[in-house]
């Protein structure tokens, strides 16, 4: 997949491109070319082959640090998808926060839901 | 797909006059039509909002014929008014009407009629959207009474449904799964009425109206709305695993099979305590709109009411378990929801403190609203206070379950929410409809809901701390529970006689209106931008959208300070207010869709509880409705003019005004 | 429920803020705003299926768990098949910004493609797993695997659906530059779902069970 996206501005560099917004700071213009979204999807393909990766516990052993390495490597997808993908690095920060508030929300009420159930003992 | 359109909705600031060239768009909606299609289709969020009242009123009186059969059943030991059964039936529709199909929808009337007036605003951001909240929330509460007539009976298990008390063995009724489908289905409305209504408060507030200079009826309407957009898929997801238990023989409450029947009430209350929230707030915003205006003071301390609110908002996410604390969830967590639970009643103080500073030394005029909003103040800290009893987790193990908490959350929702929204009720009347509600009447009407409110939920503190269960259909003689259980039902026979004299103000009102005065724009003296406007409001709202220079702004057209600083009148509403004169203001066309895609819906609801075939019936419908509403142009010039005289039936998808004309789409440039 | 408010919004893109520089008040649609505001709210339906599955997982009432029949492999492939989609969703909306629009209606049809080959391998997981004695009503943990995974899937469903009508409009002629943004909104949904999966992916799938 890494060729196929390759639109005309292939020299645009993903700071470039994130640049170039902030002197507009409305909607709909200077997303970044094509080719830093097919850096990323490598990026992200490169984290989704390590994750998996780990299931083969027998050709390493990641002992206790399995289990933040995958939350942190999930994090890191999470936030390149939707920074990327979804704009949010470039669009406007209230769309972020609506969308924060949801998330920051959810994870609050529901840690506390699973640790009332002493899920984490 | 989208149809954009460069078409004026707003007309501008009124100090501009280069709007005053410009065509003002292509049509002019028929206005102040009374033909019962004009209200099918109607996407006015004035007329969406009337809509909602006037159910939400509706279902007020089948709630409260509820509420007579049980206290007629509990007036005198061993009642045999009704049978256990269908009293738990009873009860549990009491409460679900009375928190989704009456105080939800008449802040939803508020929120839609006034958000956008108090903002200056033409419309909501989405008027068929605002439509289709509308009918959703319809064809649900409808959907939810016909558990009466076709699914056996009433839910049964109380408004909670706790697990395992629902489960098809303890409820093998139907009734349940009416209110498992029935709350998803008004569960949706509200959701699109949230996201729809928190758009318009964001993005469509006139120019200078910034948010610290919203009315606080707004603001709390704002507030309100998050809770819902943030609440309502908790319980969606509650009621999702409920309907898969009952319908689908899912293993989520099952205790047999190692299921945790907590995981309801703990869902449940992440939802249910963010909706004491939501039926307070409006209530809340409405007594901060009524006193500054009666007392003839700005609102005391503005800053510390919008962000008392938002920390009630905030806070409502962290005290939910405190419904729990005899469901032995351990002692850590009933300690630190303790602690949380404390410490929400400091913004809510914050607020009764303001609403108090309000009226000192203001000069109070006591209309029937103004007395309305000071009983909700006065009812809603009775409430408040048996409520920071209750944080006190070895109290609330004795007041548990008992009469003490029904009558803590009645003072709240009914002392707190219901006597402000008819506050609001009363203050909005003549911008509403163009004529005030009679005021001696009213005066009846308030005095009698306010004693038999009291002598109803007044002695059900005493029950509760004597030990009379909740939820019981009856009790035995020698308990002394006689004196105050028959006190009480003559209290509801008050509040009964109560809302028949608002019915007959209404009424009479009405028939009196051509003979009395019109209350022109601004009866009240008031403060926001909704009294510039004539009673009742054009169907464009503002002539010319107003530029909001601080908070009170319609105050501040009316009055100044001279130059020895008293405050004086220097204009009458007269020269300042709109004429509502304008006309081919461009509005957004009515729509038929969004009431065929809420017919679809309870459709699928009935197949999924007696035959899928149904279901995908209803599925089909509302797909199908959901497309022909995705073609059709937001504004159809075309056919515009003439659309409400061709339809020749009801069948709503044969009478759609373009009916799902391809050629529609064909208006882009 | 994501149905209603994200057709009824497709039309909906421009009607009443399309005529002056300010004329909403944050200068930003209603429609996106809408959208993403929406999305705050999903964030809380996912977060109750997920934590109820959580709360589950190990209770398997003396019968097969989910987490025995997990097939890491297969769900690795259709996970990065998903991941990519969300690739192709982006670039078609670029190409139809552009003007672009039979590029855009390329990659809107891959997007869509993938997601189908998502939810086939969906549909062969379940099936798989029901041949194995996890079956919907086997314990509360399976309830609640195949409610949070139909949950996702139905969502990857709608928005396979909103592609292709948006790939239909634009065999017509009718997605053009000017409703890129429409584009825009069920792309934000599409990597919305696909960011989900890519909390499911790792927090039921590769975090073991123990």
């Amino acid at each position: 997949m890494s060729d196929t996206a390759t639109s005309e501005h292939p020299e645009h560099s993903e700071p470039e491109a994130a640049e170039h917004h902030d002197e507009h700071h409305g909607e709909g213009h200077a997303h970044p070319s094509d080719w830093a979204y097919v850096k990323i999807a490598v990026v992200l393909a490169a984290i989704t082959a390590l994750e998996v990766f780990t299931y083969f516990e027998s050709v390493v052993d990641w002992g206790v640090a399995l289990v933040p390495s995958l939350i942190f490597m999930m994090v890191v997808k999470f936030y390149l998808v939707a920074t990327w993908f979804m704009h949010l690095r470039f669009d406007s920060k209230l769309f972020g926060r609506m969308f924060t508030a949801g998330l920051v929300l959810a994870a609050g009420v529901y840690l506390v839901t699973l640790t009332v159930f002493e899920f984490w003992v | 797909m989208a149809i954009t359109e460069k078409t004026p909705l707003e007309l501008g600031p009124g100090d501009s006059v280069r709007y005053a060239e410009r065509p003002l768009g292509v049509f002019t909606r028929p206005q102040g039509g009374r033909g019962w299609r004009d209200w099918l289709s109607t996407v006015d969020h004035k007329r969406i909002g009337i809509l909602y009242g006037a159910s939400a009123l509706f279902f007020f009186l089948v709630g409260g014929v509820e509420a007579l059969l049980i206290r007629l059943q509990l007036a005198a030991p061993e009642g045999s008014v009704l049978s256990a059964d269908v009293y738990n039936q009873v009860y549990t529709m009491h409460g679900v009407t009375m928190v989704f199909l009456f105080i939800m929808p008449l802040a939803a009337a508020f929120a839609n009629y006034f958000i956008p007036l108090q903002i200056g605003a033409r419309d909501v951001a989405f008027p068929r959207l605002n439509a289709l909240s509308f009918w959703i929330w319809l064809s649900g509460a409808i959907f939810l009474n016909t558990s009466w007539i076709v699914g056996g009976g009433g839910a049964d298990c109380g408004w909670f449904c706790y697990s395992t008390n629902s489960g098809v063995a303890f409820s093998p009724s139907h009734g349940v799964d009416f209110y498992a489908i029935g709350l998803q289905i008004l569960g949706i409305a509200s959701l699109v009425s949230s996201v729809n209504l928190i758009v318009t408060c964001l993005n469509m507030r006139a120019p200078g109206m910034t948010l610290m200079r919203m009315p606080v009826l707004t603001w709390m309407l704002l507030i309100t709305q998050f809770l819902l957009l943030f609440a309502l898929p908790v319980i969606t997801v509650a009621l999702f695993l409920l309907m898969f238990d009952r319908l689908f023989d899912a293993q989520f409450f099952n205790p047999d099979a190692g299921a945790d029947p907590l995981l309801w009430q703990h869902l449940f209350w992440i939802f249910g305590h963010p909706e004491v929230y939501i039926i307070i707030l409006p209530a809340f915003g409405v007594v901060s709109e009524v006193i500054p205006t009666f007392s003839r003071k700005p609102l005391f301390g503005y800053e510390f009411m919008v962000f008392s609110g938002i920390a009630i908002g905030f806070m409502g996410w962290g005290v939910w378990a405190h419904h729990m604390f005899v469901s032995g969830m351990g002692p850590i967590s009933v300690a630190a929801f303790s602690l949380s639970t404390m410490f929400i009643a400091v913004p809510t103080g914050v607020k009764v403190l303001n609403w108090l500073a309000t009226m000192w030394g203001g000069k109070l005029k006591f209309t029937v609203a103004m007395k309305f909003a000071v009983a909700t103040v006065a009812m809603f800290t009775i409430g408040g206070l048996s409520g920071v009893t209750h944080s006190v987790a070895p109290a609330d193990t004795q007041q548990t379950d008992t009469y003490y908490i029904v009558a803590h959350f009645h003072y709240v929702i009914f002392g707190g929410g219901v006597l402000g929204l008819f506050a609001g009720i009363y203050f909005w009347w003549p911008k509403i409809f163009g004529h005030f509600l009679n005021e001696r009447i009213g005066n009846w009407h308030f005095w009698t809901i306010l004693v038999g409110f009291n002598l109803t939920f007044g002695p059900m503190h005493i029950l509760g701390l004597q030990g009379m269960s909740r939820r019981i259909d009856t009790y035995a003689r020698g308990y002394g529970f006689e004196f105050w259980n028959m006190a009480a039902t003559i209290g509801t026979l008050i509040i009964a006689a109560g809302v028949l004299l608002f019915i007959w103000n209404v009424a009479k009102s009405k028939r009196d209106a051509p003979h009395l005065p019109p209350p022109g724009p601004d009866p009240w003296d008031g403060r926001t931008l909704e009294w510039s406007i004539p009673s009742p409001v054009p169907a464009h709202n503002f002539d010319t959208v107003p530029q909001v220079h601080g908070r009170d702004e319609w105050w501040h057209t009316k009055y100044a300070e001279n130059d020895e600083g008293k405050v004086v009148r220097v204009a009458t509403v007269e020269e300042a207010a709109q004429t509502g004169e304008a006309t081919g203001v461009h509005l957004p066309s009515p729509s038929f869709w969004p009431l065929a895609v809420a017919v679809g819906l309870p459709l699928i609801g009935y197949g999924l509880i007696f035959n899928l075939w149904l279901a995908l019936i209803g599925a089909l419908l509302t797909i199908a409705s959901l497309y022909s509403w995705a073609l059709e142009p937001v504004d159809d010039p075309d056919a515009a003019h003439d659309q409400h005289e061709d339809h020749s039936d009801d069948e709503a998808e044969a009478t759609d005004p373009v009916a799902a004309d391809d050629s529609t789409e064909s208006d882009q440039p | 429920m994501s149905a209603e408010a994200v057709t009824a919004d497709l039309d909906h893109t421009a009607d009443d803020h399309g005529h002056e520089e300010h004329a909403t008040t944050t200068g930003l649609s209603h429609t996106k705003l809408a959208m993403w505001v929406f999305l705050g709210s999903e964030c809380l339906l996912f977060g109750g299926l997920i934590s109820t599955y959580l709360l589950y997982k190990t209770r398997g009432n003396g019968r097969t768990l989910p987490t025995d029949v997990f097939d890491i492999p297969f769900t690795s492939v259709s996970s990065f098949v998903l991941l990519m989609s969300s690739l192709t969703m982006v670039l078609a909306l670029s190409a139809v910004t552009r003007g672009e629009a039979e590029a855009g209606r390329t990659w809107l049809l891959a997007t869509a493609l993938l997601g189908g080959v998502f939810i086939g391998g969906q549909v062969y997981e379940f099936t798989a797993f029901v041949r194995e004695g996890v079956a919907f009503t086997t314990n509360p943990a399976s309830s609640a695997f195949f409610t949070l995974t139909g949950f996702h899937g139905v969502h990857v469903s709608l928005g396979i659906v909103m592609l292709m009508s948006l790939f239909v409009a634009s065999l017509k002629g009718k997605l053009t530059q000017r409703n890129a943004e429409t584009v825009e909104i069920v792309g934000l949904y599409w990597h919305f779902v696909d960011i989900v999966w890519i909390f499911i992916f790792t927090v039921i799938y590769l975090i073991p069970a123990d």
